[in-house]
């Protein structure tokens, strides 16, 4: 090989490279791109209800699309959107959407409410949302910075008993809200909006 | 390869790597393409933005003669007086961080041969792909006595802006027990639900500040969108089905279809009979863009025949046409929708560039309207593609159950201004 040929080869190898690096287009962008325009762009939502999934767990992703499309979960439209994706979709999707971060806009809390509420996510919550509800490990759902209406939606619909969650999640919230009354669910929400 | 001229490659394959990445900018120049996007609405701004994102080697430059962006969407929250006009507004800046070009100009032409886009400072753009999303423009001679410049007075606030302000003011000014009549097309129209949502959003301000008003709906349909969770929703806030209703609704059946226009008298001639109102908003009939008819890229229909995998025209190459304008069927003409087909267009733009396979189009629609404050409806679909269209995809998609409870009416509106947020966020940040 002569050395101009290397050189054109390593050339060629450098220009497919360069257009590699870009975040080329593939099938699972093209599936949640269409989910900005509710979620934000790459699911970090500006609010001030509809929740972010950017960073969400994969297999959460998966189960809470399933349940949507399934009925299992309590919906205004997501029942209706799920219902449009293959399980191989859903998946792509759900890969695309646990690469991302979560960006968390800022929402309004009272610093009182969030002492009390952090004493209640450290004795109740961290176990399982642990790291302050920050992390997504044991594909539990992220909190922090997680918009205050839909965390305030789920809990209602937890303790309705309108959307199944495991029976420990439940019995812990029950705890808080027997103990507390709405007053211990608003200071958890108070915490987890004032994080970032 | 010997070991030696094996050594020689790895020293001179390093040697190139590293200055390469010193001159990476300086290859791409010469390879670079250039797409020029006409038309900064949800379409063309979002295509704007997404190239970009998904391939920072294109060079991008975006045509809008205005400064700033006012939504249509959520423009009715502001006629209700719930909103505050200045959150409608979106400046271009933001698309500027992404390295878009912007230039505040006029398109005069487009040389589909030559592939230059010719603007009214005489100058030139080449483009190897241009994206045009022009919107939509008025059939202005279908209603006697109604016109362009009648349309000043008489506003459609169907592209908002000036238009928004001048319905907002005369609805503040009237008297308490004035009548304001709402004439909506016939099919095919951009956001088939926006005149039925205008109406409950009006009906919600005329409640607060004006009770003994009236709105009475002059419809060219036999139908309309989302029509029973309106109806029901009027029901429960305006009397609708009542004699104290504050909206009636006039099928073109029933003689809704407009005849003439009495501007100086504010009388409208329905087929059932003449109206005398204090306000009225004709919504006039609709076709593409102006643009689009100078570029030849509409057909006998008024609006632009699209390939369904690309938004390529199928009328010229190189040219795309998103949004509002095109043929795009079943996707209605709303928002949400071009925003999803800009996104599609641009990785399509973005494959062809670099010779890979087009991807499978996706794209969803969802479209909510707000009955009065914290109670929404929507209606929301997925759409695939399939032998050479878009189709909707089966068991997907649909309305607000008629039966949802109050609580989840109200997570719907909840939703609504969410949805506004990050659209908007999605677009223009």
């Amino acid at each position: 090989m002569s050395v101009i040929n290397n050189l054109k080869y390593i050339f060629f190898c450098l220009l497919t490279l360069n257009h590699a690096y870009a975040a080329s287009p593939n099938q699972a962008s093209m599936l949640a791109n269409t989910c900005a325009a509710c979620h934000g762009t790459n699911g970090s939502s500006q609010g001030p209800a509809t929740p972010s999934i950017a960073g969400i767990s994969h297999d959460y992703f998966i189960d809470a699309m399933t349940a949507f499309k399934e009925d299992d979960r309590p919906a205004t439209v997501m029942n209706r959107i799920a219902k449009g994706y293959t399980e191989d979709q859903i998946k792509l999707m759900a890969s695309f959407f646990s690469n991302q971060k979560m960006n968390p806009t800022s929402q309004n809390f009272n610093s009182a409410m969030v002492k009390a509420g952090k004493d209640l996510h450290d004795t109740h919550c961290e176990k399982c949302h642990a790291k302050g509800g920050t992390v997504s490990e044991d594909d539990s759902g992220i909190l922090s910075g997680q918009k205050t209406p839909y965390l305030r939606y789920t809990i209602t619909d937890i303790l309705n008993e309108d959307r199944q969650v495991s029976r420990k999640m439940f019995k812990r919230l029950r705890n808080i809200h027997q103990q507390t009354g709405q007053k211990g669910i608003e200071q958890l929400l108070h915490y987890y909006a004032s994080q970032k | 390869m010997t070991k030696q001229s094996r050594r020689l490659f790895l020293k001179l394959s390093l040697a190139t790597a590293s200055s390469s990445l010193l001159y990476a900018p300086f290859i791409h120049a010469s390879t670079s393409k250039h797409v020029v996007i006409v038309g900064g609405g949800i379409g063309g701004s979002t295509a704007a933005k997404y190239l970009r994102l998904m391939d920072s080697n294109i060079k991008v430059t975006l045509i809008e003669p205005k400064k700033h962006y006012t939504t249509c969407f959520m423009s009715n929250e502001f006629l209700g007086g719930e909103r505050d006009f200045k959150t409608l507004e979106f400046a271009y800046s933001g698309l500027q961080k992404h390295g878009v070009s912007i230039i505040h100009d006029r398109v005069i032409s487009i040389d589909t041969i030559k592939q230059t886009v010719k603007l009214s400072s005489n100058k030139s753009l080449n483009y190897d792909r241009c994206i045009v999303s022009p919107g939509i423009d008025f059939k202005w001679d279908v209603i006697e006595g109604y016109d362009e410049t009648i349309a000043q007075s008489i506003p459609h606030a169907y592209q908002a802006g000036q238009q928004t302000l001048t319905l907002k003011k005369q609805l503040e000014s009237m008297r308490n027990g004035g009548t304001v009549v709402i004439a909506p097309p016939a099919n095919p129209f951009r956001c088939p639900p926006a005149p039925y949502e205008r109406a409950s959003q009006i009906a919600h301000y005329l409640k607060t500040h004006k009770p003994k008003s009236k709105i009475i709906i002059l419809d060219d349909k036999e139908k309309f969108s989302k029509q029973k969770l309106f109806e029901a929703g009027w029901k429960r806030h305006y009397g609708y089905g009542t004699d104290n209703s504050m909206i009636d609704w006039v099928s073109v059946s029933n003689g809704g279809h407009i005849e003439s226009l009495d501007a100086k008298n504010r009388t409208i001639s329905a087929q059932a009979q003449d109206f005398k109102a204090d306000v009225i908003n004709i919504i006039p009939p609709q076709k593409a863009g102006k643009l689009a008819f100078a570029t030849g890229l509409t057909d006998n229909s008024g609006w632009c025949p699209v390939d369904h995998k690309t938004f390529e025209s199928t009328l010229h190459k190189n040219i795309h046409v998103i949004g509002d304008s095109t043929i795009a069927s079943p996707l209605p003409k709303s928002g949400y929708a071009a925003n999803s087909e800009a996104k599609v267009c641009a990785a399509a733009i973005v494959s062809l560039f670099n010779d890979r396979d087009v991807l499978q189009p996706s794209l969803i629609n969802t479209c909510y309207s707000l009955i009065a404050p914290d109670d929404a409806i929507s209606v929301a679909m997925v759409y695939g593609y399939d032998q050479g269209k878009i189709i909707k995809i089966k068991g997907a998609g649909g309305l607000t159950p008629m039966d949802a409870a109050d609580h989840m009416r109200k997570r719907e509106a909840d939703y609504a201004h969410s949805w506004f947020n990050n659209m908007t966020h999605d677009i223009f940040s």
